[in-house]
């Protein structure tokens, strides 16, 4: 099932790449948007099909290098379950957004199918060097995206920068493996096993070098100060549906490994260095949020934003290791926090990137002062961009709520001074996000000279199904978020007391 | 009879969004669908308030939703539904076709929904969720009018200060789990320990005074005013400002359990009381007079809760939305067909339409506090609670009372007196950039229909009458309703000074006629000014943010990425380094160990000439060399 779910997409990009070159790219397009639909569905009867608190589930397990002690190990919890059908969800409203075409069409959806693949590989694997073939594989995938389809020479610079970063990043990531499997006694990759036999229990030094090599590995992905600057030039200058894959699924890998592979294997090391990683979260919102204040272009705003919302998630599972003057009730909601966090992110800071790829197609520019009162041409542009700002900003109603406030409150009590200082980015995003609203849509209708003549055109069902959609599952995480936190709960408890043993 | 207590707060939330989905297609049908919605919600307001249910559903884990109405929620909700029912017929009255009619009404819905989750929440989680999504709704109905830069930014400075105090209440959710109170229940907060008790009380109390305008947040309460007329009528009565002092009045169990908090609630509430008094006698424009009595009036119900006072505060609460949205609907009368909201433009404006006029004349005495009006029972029933607490707060009290009668009286004056020239009723002033948008002036009939006096003297009704609450057979129902046992009622004495106190104030203030042409002097200036608040928080806040901004983000393009283009640039250096190594060094060494061998080789060929005689020689001089070594070696 899993491995169905997961390489389906492989095979319709092999299959598109197979066909005689005449195939014309509606096709092409639309074959991408009924496997990501298929894709989705089978999420859903995974979902159905789960069970709460059942641990891991659906697994498999099948020899693929025992000489290195490596196997073909997938399976699904909690933890990574919404972040599958986040990945779903998203590809496939990136799917919907491209229908209104591109170039070299064929390529473009075979590499976004390519990646959806990669991306999911990710989230099921539970196996080291499985993930790491997958994580790196989203790298080169990426590259391509941006550089392919992104906008002009800027962008192969960008997207050589996101690729030498990022690959970096990932072999810090490969050697806190190698470390990993040299200490485990019979070497084994296996996450599972790792966990179960703990081979850097009361081994100091060498589980703090393991756990740097790991933590700037991931850190570099999520990405945090100082780790971050790959990001804005890469958001920029990537297509629209390539940002919001970007920030919707591939930031999530690094906090996802913090939470799948750096807590669990290494609770000691990560006990004792928590404050640090607290800390790291905290100056990531409150710095990623300053740095987004400045900024003149829409679209780096946003991925400044990025920096600001993973940080909460990086504060949090810095609390959640943080034992003294806490109960597991306010760890695991921390936790439960972060998971949430990564799904809500995901679907407003797609929803936003889909919309200012929207924004580039009218006028040919993200700069904010270039427009003023779009609210006047694009009525419903302006509202559907406004509703995910709000939803950005943390309102109640939408996810980012459900997923800040039990961050904060989970964290306050062992992190108390990282938090209170985190609070205020809460406070620095509305700022930020109002400003922009106001600069661009709202007060005197003023347009760029790059509009063409008749005025920009609103939102037209291509641009607004993906991204209402994204919202308006944010905005039922927001309202009635029991079905996801009923997923959530049990696995972030479960990571809590990992965490604490 | 918990469904019921689900759709009181479902009906407006999901009314309020589908209207506000479909914007102008819901057109004509927009303000009859709000207008039935409110009229069903008040319908389910009495019934709750009667039925007292109360209503559970799952959260976060061990952090229900939990709702209740309470005597204080009862009361709260039925005042909400029928301020908002007022307002929004109104409304109906006066939003003209050019508006997005179903915007501007699904968010009034939403605005108030939020309002009756906030008051019958009695969880930290569902009321924070309320809390905030009211002050969303806030930035949209105070930038209704987007195309104005002045009115967006109004909004922004409105909501960016609102929501600067709530961040008060995500500390105190995480101070109270912090402090063991697990499931964050509102009546379970006080049970939290030392220090994270403080620390809740503290973000509390934040939240509170931000929501209410109170000393110092006082400023967006200002802005708020470039808003809609419905918009501030509803804003100033029964939600928003009413959601801070109706939080302290539930805290109260919370405020008492700390020795620090009541005392410094109750005198920040009188100071407000009283300096946001002296701004309101300051101003020249009807509207922001409006908004600083609003805060002031406000600052009575903290008084109150502060001080005790739970059902005096809730006195208090109740008459003020009755009277302020009453006076703003006549604002918004006057401003929606004279064009002004400045008070010298609007002399003799009650004169010319009667009816709008007096219920005006009857809303500004009851301001004023002169009996038997409401707000004359209920401050003294406020008094006598502060007047428990400590005199200082009681005399603070009392000047802020007489600075209510002079601001009121000034109001009437200038509304009731004789027009500049005799003759024609003002004309439309040169205004003040108070104009409508759009094109909505069609909707009001001149001097109002049917559709705007009847709902302004409805409130205005119940402004005047609403003073049984502090009659002492009322008040002690209201106190048995609101949990006040410590309450008391005013003695004779203390009736008697304030009621003396405030008539002499408002004498004073009718005898000394206004004079608008002559210069003002410095203080007058500065509470014209909102004491400068705002000017204070710019200089002090805002522009040190924004400073440190761009300074982090030319650090953050020069520094942080710099280091990575360094750490690039290093590497194509060590590159070209090692090419150079590569070619002049390894390479080289291979180079010219080939060129020896092809030297060796191109020796070694030498001898190879084919000729034998020569071969011949060579093997002789070989063999003789050969002969020397081995004679040699021996």
């Amino acid at each position: 099932m899993l491995s169905v779910l997961t390489f389906l997409p492989l095979l319709v990009c092999v299959l598109l790449l197979a066909l005689p070159g005449s195939l014309p790219d509606r096709w092409c397009t639309w074959t991408w948007v009924a496997t990501a639909a298929v894709d989705l569905a089978l999420v859903a009867v995974l979902w159905a099909g789960f069970e709460p608190g059942g641990g891991m589930q659906a697994e498999q397990r099948m020899r693929w290098i025992p000489g290195a002690g490596v196997g073909y190990h997938v399976g699904v919890d909690g933890l990574s379950l919404p972040l599958l059908a986040l990945t779903c969800l998203l590809f496939l409203a990136a799917a919907g957004y491209s229908l209104r075409g591109t170039r070299a069409t064929r390529a473009y959806v075979c590499l976004f199918l390519f990646l959806q693949t990669v991306c999911l590989g990710v989230f099921v694997a539970l196996d080291l060097i499985l993930f790491f073939v997958f994580f790196d594989l989203s790298i080169v995938g990426m590259y391509f995206v941006i550089a392919g389809w992104g906008h002009g020479e800027r962008a192969r610079a960008a997207a050589l920068k996101f690729f030498l970063y990022t690959f970096t990043g990932s072999l810090a990531l490969l050697l806190g493996f190698i470390g990993l499997y040299l200490a485990a006694e019979p070497h084994t990759f296996d996450l599972v096993d790792l966990a179960r036999a703990r081979p850097l229990a009361g081994r100091g030094g060498y589980a703090a070098l393991v756990l740097l090599a790991l933590g700037v590995g991931l850190a570099v992905k999520t990405p945090t100060v100082p780790f971050h600057t790959w990001l804005p030039p890469a958001h920029t200058e990537a297509p629209a549906a390539g940002s919001a894959v970007l920030a919707g699924v591939l930031l999530k890998m690094g906090t996802y490994g913090f939470l799948r592979i750096a807590m669990p294997l290494l609770p000691g090391s990560w006990r004792r260095y928590a404050l640090a990683i607290a800390v790291v979260g905290a100056v990531s919102v409150v710095y990623g949020a300053l740095v987004a204040l400045a900024q003149t272009d829409f679209k780096r705003m946003i991925a400044y934003t990025s920096v600001n919302h993973m940080g909460y998630i990086v504060l949090a599972v810095g609390a959640a290791g943080t034992l003294a003057g806490t109960d597991v009730q306010a760890r695991s909601l921390a936790v439960t926090g972060a998971v949430v966090q990564m799904v809500s992110h995901g679907l407003i800071t797609g929803a936003l990137f889909l919309l200012t790829g929207v924004l580039y197609r009218r006028g040919r520019t993200y700069a904010m002062d270039a427009w003023s009162g779009l609210a006047a041409h694009t009525p419903r542009f302006a509202a559907v961009t406004a509703v995910a700002a709000f939803a950005a900003v943390g309102i109640p109603g939408f996810s980012g709520f459900v997923a800040e406030f039990q961050i904060l409150t989970g964290s306050l009590a062992s992190q108390a001074v990282a938090t209170a200082v985190a609070l205020l980015g809460l406070l620095l995003t509305a700022a930020l996000f109002l400003r922009a609203l106001r600069t661009m849509f709202l007060g005197t209708p003023r347009l760029p000279g790059s509009v063409p003549v008749g005025g920009p055109g609103d939102l037209d069902a291509r641009e607004a199904v993906p991204t209402v959609t994204l919202l308006a599952v944010a905005l039922v995480i927001g309202v009635a978020p029991r079905f996801l936190l009923d997923v959530v709960e049990p696995a972030g408890r479960t990571v809590a007391e990992l965490v604490a043993r | 009879m918990s469904a019921l207590l689900w759709l009181l707060i479902a009906l407006p939330l999901g009314a309020g969004a589908v209207l506000g989905v479909a914007g102008r297609a819901a057109g004509r049908a927009a303000p009859a669908v709000a207008v039935a919605v409110a009229a069903a919600v008040l319908g389910l307001a009495v019934a709750v308030a009667v039925g007292r249910p109360a209503a559970r559903a799952p959260l976060f884990a061990g952090m229900p939703a939990r709702m209740a109405v309470d005597g204080l929620s009862a009361v709260l909700v039925v005042t909400v539904a029928a301020v908002t029912l007022c307002v929004l017929v109104f409304a109906a009255g006066e939003c003209g076709a050019g508006e997005n009619r179903g915007r501007f009404f699904g968010l009034m819905l939403l605005f108030a929904g939020a309002m009756l989750v906030t008051v019958t929440a009695r969880t930290l989680p569902l009321l924070l969720m309320a809390w905030e999504a009211m002050g969303a709704t806030s930035w949209a109905l105070i930038g209704h009018w987007w195309r104005g830069p002045r009115r967006v930014r109004a909004a922004d400075t409105a909501f960016l200060t609102t929501r600067a105090a709530d961040l008060g209440l995500y500390l105190a959710a995480g101070a109270a789990l912090a402090g063991g109170v697990g499931s964050l229940e509102l009546d379970a907060l006080p049970r939290a320990a030392s220090p994270w008790l403080e620390v809740t009380v503290a973000g509390v109390v934040a939240a509170a005074l931000g929501k209410s305008a109170q000393l110092p947040f006082s400023f967006w309460l200002s802005r708020a005013m470039e808003g809609p007329s419905p918009v501030s009528a509803l804003l100033h009565s029964a939600t928003m400002v009413a959601a801070g002092a109706y939080l302290l009045l539930r805290a109260h169990p919370l405020l008492a359990a700390v020795g620090w908090a009541g005392p410094l609630v109750a005198w920040l509430g009188a100071g407000t009381a009283l300096a946001l008094g002296l701004v309101a006698v300051a101003q020249r424009d009807l509207k922001q007079l409006l908004a600083a009595s609003t805060a002031a009036q406000v600052g009575f119900m903290v008084l109150a809760a502060g001080s005790g006072g739970t059902a005096a505060g809730t006195a208090q609460l109740v008459a003020h939305a009755a009277t302020k949205s009453g006076l703003f609907l006549a604002a918004g009368v006057w401003l929606n067909t004279l064009g002004t909201r400045q008070l010298p433009e609007l002399t003799g404006a009650a004169r010319a339409r009667p009816l709008v006029g007096a219920a005006f004349a009857v809303g500004a005495l009851t301001l004023a506090g002169l009996p038997p009006l409401s707000l004359w029972a209920a401050k003294d029933t406020v008094l006598a609670a502060a007047r428990t607490e400590s005199t200082g707060l009681y005399v603070l009290g009392l000047a802020a009372a007489a600075v209510a009668a002079v601001y009121s009286v000034k109001a009437i004056r200038y509304v009731t007196g004789a027009p500049p020239q005799p003759g024609p009723p003002p004309g439309r002033g040169p205004g003040t950039g108070a104009r409508r948008g759009g094109g909505g002036r069609d909707g009001a009939p001149e001097g109002g229909g049917l559709g705007v006096l009847v709902p302004l003297w409805v409130l205005t009704g119940a402004a005047a009458v609403a003073g049984v609450l502090a009659l002492p057979g009322p008040a002690a129902w209201l106190r048995g309703l609101t949990g006040d046992a410590a309450g008391r009622p005013p003695s004779v004495p203390e009736w008697a000074v304030s009621t003396g106190v405030v008539c002499a104030a408002a004498g004073w203030a009718w005898w000394r006629a206004p004079r608008p042409g002559r210069a003002r002097p410095a203080p007058a200036r500065w509470a014209a000014d909102w004491l400068g608040l705002e000017r204070a928080a710019h200089l002090l806040l805002v522009r040190p943010v924004f400073g440190l901004a761009r300074a982090l983000a030319a650090f953050d393009d020069r520094v942080v990425d710099g280091a990575v283009r360094q750490t690039g640039r290093c590497g194509l250096a060590v590159a070209r380094l090692a090419r150079r190594l590569d070619d002049g060094g390894i390479d080289a060494a291979v180079r010219a160990l080939a060129a020896g061998a092809r030297r060796l080789g191109h020796w070694a060929r030498r001898p190879q000439t084919g000729l034998l005689h020569q071969y011949y020689a060579q093997a002789a001089v070989g063999f003789a060399v050969l002969v020397l070594i081995a004679l040699w070696v021996r």
